[in-house]
């Protein structure tokens, strides 16, 4: 597996979380541009509707931001807040690099875990962040996520996940890989147990996150336009020395080639869910 | 110490070391393979039939390489498709419903990087492997006989024993990968070798494999008696073992746990 890096990112809102110089008009309102239809769109415009603009481009978003547009006011209840990677291999240079992303982002690792209600039907959640390393699966990600299926079962509960990652951490060399396997069983547990599992994969979700519990949740969803894959373009570009086809690696197009239930965009994702839970409330007794 | 553990890398390279088929024809009697993953094709860069070991039928798969050119570029330099980890998966579950023991070896620079692989869900057919092998209700023994690339090498090793041969290496990421991601300069390779701790010593200290095999008479009779007469004694064990699956949910479920500090 070739570990990727983000390629250059697509839009200032997604360097450290935090809305880098926007553009003032006239009337003080500040503004984006949108990089799909190029347009100045006012802050407040993007902030009403979930951080999509008019013309259907879904901008990064933080993991609280997204817990918020998620869930039913005030349910969300935090799990395994304190949990963080070490320096496992006193890897040259990670130590560093990890306090500045922890404090540029705000937050102590790459996913947040807990139990909220949607629809006021409760569920357990993860949602991964774009704002720290990308994403990027450490031991703490794959502890704090395989904790929450386990959680799932022991509460009989259903587990949302959104994913958003670059792949396994590899400052965490070894350790890091065995977090696919770990969350992949903790995975199988809870789907064993009869629980559902639903993920919804956002931009990027790739690497090691593609390959383990990404990929194996009992409906999977995604944003539009969210890249979704294992190796990187660039890899395969350079590998493979051939232009790629159009569309690659889209949610649109491995929705065509059949691994994604359905593209849901993010503002009907709320309700969507909701509908979801709702379905699956009670299994069926025959 | 920094060149040692890239060394090893290219020891694990090594294009004159034992492969996956020289193992299965070594170690095991009467090996015959099966094609095939029943969705899409054969994927030569993965071989897995049954076999003999000892006296009890086993399931075998391995990532072959090849040694020639020829072979070399009909095996895809041992770097599977969706199809070779779905033919795998679809032997393993075959060994579990006839209560045979399954031995992978591994050998791959990592899961292939292609159009055709992603259109045809490369994480996916990984993921599914990752989950699958979770539960298999008979014994698991995988080894590492070269390279073990990362998620490629992976979805074949979640097993309830991993070995390594001495000079094989198990990694998240190859070292050039490291080296011009992180420091955009793919000739510290070296210097990501050591930093990655992805020798057989290294992962045996960290708890991922639990086992180092020596390399003494590396592909000669007495190599593969010896790892034949370990293999049978392993299944033996692991035979006896009646919380099979959840000692193998355990063994991962623990790796990584130090590495995480609570606030
Ligand atoms: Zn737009």
């Amino acid at each position: 597996m070739a570990l990727i890096k983000f390629l250059k990112p697509k839009n200032q809102l997604e360097e450290g979380g935090r809305t880098s110089a926007p553009v003032q008009r006239d009337d003080g309102e500040p503004e984006k541009n949108c990089p799909n239809c190029h347009k100045d769109i006012p802050i407040s415009r993007l902030w009403a509707n979930d951080l999509v603009c008019p013309c259907g481009y879904h901008f990064r978003v933080k993991a609280r931001q997204r817990i918020q547009m998620i869930t039913d006011k005030d349910s969300f209840y935090e799990m395994y807040s304190g949990l963080k990677s070490d320096n496992p291999l006193n890897f040259p240079g990670y130590k560093n690099k990890i306090k500045t992303v922890r404090k540029a982002s705000g937050e102590e690792e790459a996913v947040i875990c807990g139990v909220a209600t949607i629809g006021r039907k409760k569920c357990c959640l993860f949602v991964m962040e774009p704002y720290f390393m990308m994403g990027s699966m450490g031991s703490a990600v794959g502890e704090k996520i395989t904790a929450l299926f386990e959680y799932g079962i022991e509460q009989r509960l259903p587990v949302i996940g959104f994913t958003v990652s670059g792949g396994a951490r590899m400052q965490e060399g070894l350790l890091s890989l065995m977090q696919m396997a770990k969350t992949s069983a903790a995975v199988k547990r809870h789907s064993d147990a009869g629980l559902l599992y639903i993920a919804v994969l956002t931009d990027p979700t790739t690497g090691g996150v593609s390959a383990s519990f990404a990929m194996e949740a009992d409906i999977i969803l995604a944003e539009p336009g969210a890249t979704v894959g294992f190796a990187g373009a660039r890899v395969i570009e350079q590998t493979t020395r051939k232009s790629l086809p159009k569309g690659f690696q889209k949610s649109e197009f491995v929705l065509e080639h059949g691994f994604i239930d359905s593209i849901v965009p993010r503002t009907g994702q709320k309700r969507y869910l909701a509908e979801l839970l709702k379905l699956h409330d009670g299994r069926a007794i025959l | 110490m920094k060149d040692a553990a890239y060394e090893r890398v290219k020891l694990a390279r090594d294009n004159h070391r034992p492969t996956g088929l020289d193992y299965i024809k070594n170690i095991f009697q009467g090996f015959m393979e099966f094609h095939g993953d029943r969705c899409y094709s054969d994927d030569p860069a993965i071989v897995g039939g049954i076999a003999t070991l000892g006296k009890n039928p086993v399931t075998v798969i391995a990532i072959e390489k090849g040694h020639t050119a020829k072979e070399r570029s009909y095996r895809n330099f041992g770097a599977p498709h969706p199809e070779g980890y779905r033919k795998a998966l679809r032997l393993m579950k075959q060994a579990e419903k006839f209560g045979r023991p399954i031995i992978c070896f591994i050998d791959t620079s990592g899961a292939y990087c292609g159009v055709g692989a992603e259109e045809r869900g490369q994480g996916q057919a990984i993921a599914e492997n990752l989950m699958e092998m979770s539960t298999l209700c008979v014994p698991v023994i995988s080894i590492l006989i070269g390279e073990g690339g990362s998620g490629g090498a992976l979805a074949l090793a979640v097993a309830d024993r991993v070995w390594m041969l001495q000079n094989a290496v198990y990694s998240v990421i190859s070292p050039e990968g490291c080296a011009s991601i992180l420091w955009k300069d793919s000739g510290k390779a070296e210097t990501a070798a050591a930093s990655l701790k992805l020798t057989a010593e290294d992962a045996k200290s960290l708890g991922v494999i639990e086992r180092i095999l020596s390399e003494k008479e590396l592909g000669k009779k007495e190599f593969y008696d010896r790892i034949r007469t370990l293999l049978v004694k392993e299944i033996k064990t692991l035979t006896n073992d009646f919380d099979l699956v959840g000692n193998r949910y355990n063994r991962f479920r623990s790796l990584g746990v130090s590495a995480v500090v609570k606030e």
